[in-house]
């Protein structure tokens, strides 16, 4: 049976093209790239060119980037390095005790659980509301800047719903915040990282342009190699190495450096960065073709996030009354593969905390749809999905019990979350 | 064995592998017993019942016909004769309820007091094992029925019958029940430090409160996963 494959977001299938650049590196030219002699100097010379390509695509300096095994490490790496080169003591000094983080409830876990960790070190991290339509106002952000802010973390675009953040508007606030403070001893921070993640393949990587001191991206998405990642890090930005022993990547991420998935990172950002063009004009009419026909077909569709605020090839969308894995199984076996943000997915059982970030309810979380598009995807590929979806949801419907109101804001039927004089908590609200 | 069966589901953040038996996925793509239009008159059943798990996000909905009748040694007896449901909810969890119908109505149905018996272990055990995370799906099944069988001995005066899932103050200072750790159990926690991540429960309390909370959790982790 085709396939047809609308999860973009979680990974992408390798170029070609990609492959083909990295394929001299695995067995023919092996060598370690901290070796003197011919073998290290040509994995050393494609290592460079690698880091200057990178660094010419996001207008930085080639000792700006550090190669990490990806996304995540490169998260982990921008929030713990910044936040454990300074300790909780606030570098403003003795008079305000602990240092600031801000973030948003909606980040990737990448983020928001190292946020979540340094908190319980005695860290103080804001973790901001995101508006209904999935984007962060940047006037919150700018009231909760202290001088003790250290770090300001907020993603390019989400994973999930794919909205669209105002990063270089972030990025502006910040700095007239810096330039304020030039007296003090903090007048370099907060620092400003942003996760690219998701962004890489459709939005302007310029870090002068955004204005962020510290920017994820990695391979996978942008039609590269798993395994590796970069994170951009502004001269002058100091962090504490998380990983350390033999002092690669300017001291600050240890470990024999990857030829082959460097050598992939590049070319497939460069082709990413090239072609996104040209993608965002092919892409942003079907995502709203999809959407329209969505809702045209299938009664009760909420979409997620903002209209257009997003990226081209992201839809999500709540089908209100039925659960996401149900309908994952269900259309898996009609060769179609998407994600969703019920909890039945998630290891913790709690649903997308992306969906409930927005205020909406529990059932709109476990009822999210994510179809993300690709370079592969056509029109056609998307009649097929629209041709099978409403009978799924259809069947579903009539085996779920759930009748939801559109515009939903609380749980819908808490009496049936209850025992039997058995109190239910849900959030922060209680049940009986 | 799991290996030989398809991998259905992969958690995306963990990699974790699910699988589903081949039965699962019969009583997911075939439902017995579903109720396909609610009835117009609550008369039409003799009871009713719905639960649900807001953490897990399922919710289930049972129907009930009784027949009285006389038993092997003319004793009156009330048979479940039809178990009709309505799941929102994951495969496994619409499956789980399937198959529990079945197991209830199945040889001319089974007496009330017996089908009050019937185990989330032997759901699982008929539907040929469910991944660890599921097992909270296969648990709402009975606790649906029991809430129907709760009003149906509400409706035919069978007060003692009733059974009420009590719920027991273990921390005072939060309010945390029995029944906050067994939900807790169900969703993974395995020991102490895993509760007390979901629950700040026994956060500093006295050694006997945090002996009380681990022998909890030994009797639900024996109960649902032993």
């Amino acid at each position: 049976m085709k396939r047809i494959y609308l999860d973009h977001a979680a990974t992408t299938p390798m170029d070609l093209r990609v492959k083909d650049a990295m394929e001299p590196f695995w067995a023919k030219e092996f060598g370690n790239a901290g070796g003197l002699y011919e073998e290290g100097r040509v994995a050393k010379n494609a290592l460079v060119k690698s880091r200057e390509t990178i660094a010419k695509l996001i207008g930085a300096r080639p000792d700006e980037i550090i190669f990490t095994s990806g996304g995540t490490e490169s998260d982990n790496l921008a929030v713990f390095g910044v936040a454990n080169h300074l300790g909780t003591k606030s570098p403003n000094g003795d008079l305000v005790p602990k240092s600031h983080i801000i973030t948003t409830k909606f980040e990737h876990h990448a983020v928001l659980e190292p946020c979540q960790q340094l908190q319980k070190e005695g860290f103080d991290v804001t973790f901001l509301d995101v508006g209904e339509d999935g984007i962060v106002n940047p006037e919150n952000i700018k009231r909760s800047l202290r001088p003790e802010t250290i770090l300001v973390s907020i993603m390019y675009a989400n994973n999930e719903i794919g909205t669209i953040q105002p990063i270089a508007e972030i990025g502006k606030i910040i700095k007239e915040y810096r330039t304020s403070h030039f007296s003090l001893p903090t007048a370099r921070f907060p620092y400003f990282h942003t996760d690219a993640c998701q962004a890489a393949g459709y939005l302007d990587l310029n870090v002068n342009n955004l204005g962020v001191d510290l920017m994820t991206v990695n391979g996978s998405k942008i039609y590269g190699p798993k395994g590796v990642g970069f994170l951009y890090k502004r001269a002058g930005v100091k962090i504490k190495p998380q990983i350390i022993g033999g002092g690669q990547e300017m001291r600050t991420r240890s470990g024999t450096e990857p030829v082959a998935l460097v050598v992939g990172l590049a070319k497939a950002l460069e082709i990413a960065q090239a072609e996104r063009a040209s993608e965002i004009n092919r892409l942003t009419p079907l995502r709203n073709y999809f959407v329209e026909q969505l809702m045209k077909k299938i009664p009760k569709v909420v979409l997620n996030g903002h209209s257009v605020k997003r990226l081209p090839n992201n839809i999500n969308a709540s089908i209100l009354d039925i659960e996401g894995e149900a309908l994952v199984l269900y259309l898996d076996a009609k060769g179609i593969s998407f994600s969703t943000g019920s909890a039945c997915t998630s290891e913790s059982l709690e649903p997308s905390h992306v969906i409930l970030a927005l205020g909406k309810p529990y059932e709109f979380a476990h009822a999210s749809m994510r179809f993300t598009m690709g370079r592969g995807t056509t029109k056609e590929d998307l009649d097929y999905v629209l041709g099978e979806l409403p009978n799924a949801v259809l069947w579903l419907r009539k085996v779920s019990p759930l009748n939801l109101e559109l515009g939903a804001k609380s749980m819908s039927h808490p009496e049936a979350f209850a025992g039997e004089n058995l109190r239910v908590k849900a959030k922060s609200k209680s049940y009986k | 064995m799991e290996n030989k069966q398809d991998i259905d589901v992969i958690n995306q953040y963990t990699g974790e592998k699910w699988y589903y038996s081949d039965i699962v996925k019969e009583h997911f793509f075939n439902p017995r017993n579903l109720l396909w239009e609610r009835p117009k008159d609550e008369s039409e059943y003799d009871a009713h019942g719905m639960v649900g798990s807001p953490a897990c996000g399922d919710m289930m909905e049972m129907w009930m016909k009784i027949e009285v009748g006389s038993g092997k040694s003319g004793v009156r007896e009330e048979r479940v004769k039809e178990l009709k449901w309505k799941t929102f909810g994951c495969a496994s969890a619409i499956a789980a309820t399937s198959m529990f119908s079945v197991m209830i109505t199945e040889n001319g149905g089974l007496p009330i007091d017996e089908a009050l018996k019937v185990r989330p272990q032997d759901v699982m055990l008929r539907l040929g094992g469910l991944p660890n995370r599921k097992i909270h799906c296969s648990v709402l099944a009975d606790k649906a029925f029991q809430k129907t069988a709760n009003d149906y001995f509400r409706k035919t005066g069978k007060f003692d019958k009733i059974a009420v899932e009590g719920a027991r103050v273990i921390d005072a200072r939060l309010n945390i029940t029995d029944k906050d750790i067994e939900e807790a159990v169900l969703e993974g926690a395995q020991n102490l430090e895993d509760v007390q991540k979901k629950l700040k429960v026994a956060v500093g309390a006295t050694e006997e409160m945090k002996t009380e909370v681990e022998q909890l959790i030994r009797f639900y982790a024996e109960k649902y996963y032993g």
